[in-house]
């Protein structure tokens, strides 16, 4: 996949936000934590235990300034700098490329800490796609890991999937959504599990004259049906919530809440403070990530670095 | 906690569980693997614990399958040598062993 | 008497026509989609290059995932049944046959006879099959033959990590990016194909003589790779791609039309709930 390519059908787009309620300058611990996946990085500052502000963005060639990069969004638009941070954590898949971080924490856990933030402590099942990935992870009431299970090997059921298939018809990732419900019934679902596959598969009915729409409907009901296999090897218990980049598409995960016969909770903020901020799934990671940075030097498991 | 390490793909699941509420760190398990696929170390999946456990290498967590077939064959008949060393009985296969390579 | 066998195949045909135990004509197209006209097409101008017609076949057996597809065939029986008959015919000696096509990776144990005992099987993951060869060769911008001819300069090992198609060909550019040779990529990439069929090859026991099929066998670098990962000298016969179509005719000209194949090791789509 060239990156210059004109055309990114398949990345979600980028976004940064500040927190309006919160000065930096009164706070007494701030940390950051930094995601850095295969597809899209995320940069989060957490102040005291509170959400300051965000930065995604696309993933290039080079891990390490990804990682700066989606840090220096989330600093961008305050006068906060990285030498006033006390503590930056690393994780996701260029976990170990983080340069500004003082350690590293698997994405698992990240993602628990970082979905019992935003959705809550009654969050118990917490399915996480990104780009080469999908995971599904237990939590207890603290956002703590009680069992997992990840498939990142095969690119069925991972975020590569859906963009090798956006790439394939050519239209975004926001729209495969909304489309896959323009249909008059629901079709089979894509038989290939193989990606590779399943994109000839896909060319055979494009050629067949099938409608686009029908098509999608049928990769989004594939996607939904692995990720199903992969949370039922575990077990799904609510209050059941989906992070990263596929809980925006709603072809697949409607699809998959009737697969499971489970609801999966609404993209809003547990805490009703934070009613009006932004809720971005794509940062649950990297977020959960500045909230262990946060426990670590608060208990005194972890020294401060803040140098100014 | 069960960590499961490896993955599912069209032909099965092939997963190594390694329940770390069990897992006494040994080491045993690490020393018999024919295929140095496991490790003790740190907790990844509980950062605020100080206990070590086993755990698969990350370098080798996509080639479970691969790397465990060589004592698969024979499943059901005798269980691989890191299953048959582990006092607790933390860690295990999934099913896809037995029914894809177990004899009969 | 003159008999006939098509493979057809996830990707190709190919078609063999015998006489008695001299080969006539060979022939072999990309089939695409349309996978049962390919196969008329193929067959009837495989024919035309031995001067014969439909008419002068005495009997026509298919294989290959899409055997059942090759409307006039006489019979149609499985790979593993027409790639041993077609191996035993060359190579009485071989007890292991392993097949390696483009969306399929094969092992199987072979009897003195020539019969299947066992196989194992890789047909749902394009990483354990020619498809992933040809991904790997398409990140690089080369040919798949350039691939393997510069991955013999190679004297590197680089280990890929991933074990996808997919996710193979980003990290194959991002190898690129990293400045890492063409060669020693092309090389990892043999590797790790090699790795995979070796371990499927293991589960059937690899007993000699091991005689590799397919459409990957014309790859030197893959051959090459996979002798160095089973420390052992595989034969690779002339025009291995043909060897399934060999065994189909083979088949026919001994009257199977129709074989089940006895083997303890199948590859399942689902499985029960594991242990905890």
């Amino acid at each position: 996949m060239s990156e210059g390519a004109t055309n990114e059908y398949w990345r979600w787009p980028e976004s940064t936000w500040t927190n309006p309620d919160i000065d930096w300058k009164k706070g007494t611990l701030i940390t950051a934590g930094v995601d850095v996946g295969s597809v899209s990085s995320q940069g989060v500052v957490v102040v005291d235990g509170e959400l300051y502000s965000f930065g995604n963005t696309r993933t290039g060639y080079d891990s390490p300034d990804s990682a700066r990069k989606s840090l220096t969004m989330a600093l961008g638009k305050t006068d906060l700098t990285l030498d006033r941070i006390d503590y930056c954590i690393g994780t996701g898949y260029g976990r170990v490329n983080v340069p500004m971080a003082q350690r590293t924490i698997t994405e698992i856990a990240c993602h628990a800490r970082g979905a019992n933030f935003m959705y809550g402590p009654e969050v118990r099942t917490v399915m996480d796609m990104g780009g080469q990935d999908c995971k599904a992870i237990n939590c207890d009431e603290k956002g703590k890991v009680l069992n997992f299970m990840m498939n990142d090997k095969c690119a069925a059921g991972t975020g590569r999937g859906m963009e090798v298939f956006a790439d394939l018809i050519e239209v975004p990732v926001w729209e495969i959504g909304p489309r896959s419900f323009q249909i008059e019934k629901e079709p089979p679902m894509i038989s290939s599990t193989c990606v590779v596959f399943a994109k000839s598969e896909v060319v055979g009915l494009l050629e067949e004259g099938v409608p686009e729409n029908d098509i999608i409907a049928a990769y989004c009901a594939a996607m939904a049906h692995r990720i199903m296999e992969l949370l039922n090897r575990l077990g799904v218990h609510e209050k059941f919530v989906i992070t990263g980049g596929i809980a925006k598409n709603e072809g697949v995960v409607k699809r998959l809440e009737k697969e499971l016969r489970i609801k999966t909770a609404e993209t809003v903020w547990y805490r009703p403070e934070y009613k009006a901020y932004p809720f971005d799934t794509q940062i649950a990671g990297a977020l959960g990530a500045a909230l262990f940075a946060e426990a670590m030097v608060r208990k005194g498991k972890a020294q401060s670095v803040r140098k100014a | 906690m069960r960590a499961y390490y490896g993955f599912k793909d069209g032909s099965g699941d092939w997963f190594i569980c390694i329940d770390t509420d069990q897992c006494t760190a040994c080491g045993a398990c690490v020393e018999v693997c024919p295929a140095h696929a496991l490790e003790v170390g740190e907790n990844e999946y509980d950062p605020m614990s100080e206990a070590l456990v086993a755990g698969v290498k990350d370098a080798m967590r996509k080639k479970i399958r691969y790397a465990c077939a060589p004592c698969q064959p024979g499943y059901g008949e005798k269980p691989p040598p890191c299953v048959a060393v582990c006092e607790p009985g933390a860690i295990s296969h999934s099913e896809a062993w037995r029914q894809l390579y177990g004899k009969k | 008497m003159i008999v006939a066998g098509i493979d057809l195949g996830g990707k190709n045909a190919h078609v063999v026509v015998l006489k008695d135990d001299e080969i006539l004509a060979k022939g072999e197209a990309t089939t695409g989609i349309q996978k049962a006209a390919a196969a008329e097409t193929v067959y009837d101008e495989t024919l035309k290059k031995a001067g014969l017609e439909r008419t002068d076949v005495e009997r026509m057996v298919a294989t290959g995932s899409a055997g059942k597809r090759a409307a006039f065939a006489d019979g149609v029986i499985p790979d593993a049944a027409a790639d041993v008959r077609g191996v035993n015919r060359l190579f009485p000696s071989a007890r292991t046959v392993i097949d390696v096509g483009a969306e399929e990776g094969r092992a199987i144990k072979v009897s003195p006879e020539g019969r299947v005992l066992d196989f194992a099987i890789n047909e749902k993951c394009a990483a354990g099959a020619g498809t992933f060869v040809e991904a790997m060769a398409r990140a690089l911008e080369i040919s798949v033959e350039e691939m393997a001819t510069i991955s013999l300069k190679s004297t590197k090992s680089i280990p890929m990590n991933a074990q996808c198609a997919v996710f193979g060909e980003s990290e194959v550019v991002s190898l690129i990016h990293q400045k890492v040779a063409k060669q020693d990529i092309a090389k990892a990439v043999h590797d790790a194909i090699a790795g995979r069929i070796a371990s499927v090859g293991r589960i059937v026991g690899l007993e000699q003589d091991v005689v590799v099929i397919g459409g990957m066998a014309n790859n030197k670098g893959f051959i090459d790779a996979l002798t160095k990962e089973i420390q052992i000298d595989v034969i690779v016969p002339a025009d291995p791609a043909f060897i399934g179509a060999l065994g189909a005719a083979v088949a026919a000209a001994s009257g199977v039309l129709d074989e089940k194949v006895e083997a303890t090791v199948v590859e399942q789509e689902t499985v029960t709930e594991g242990e905890a």
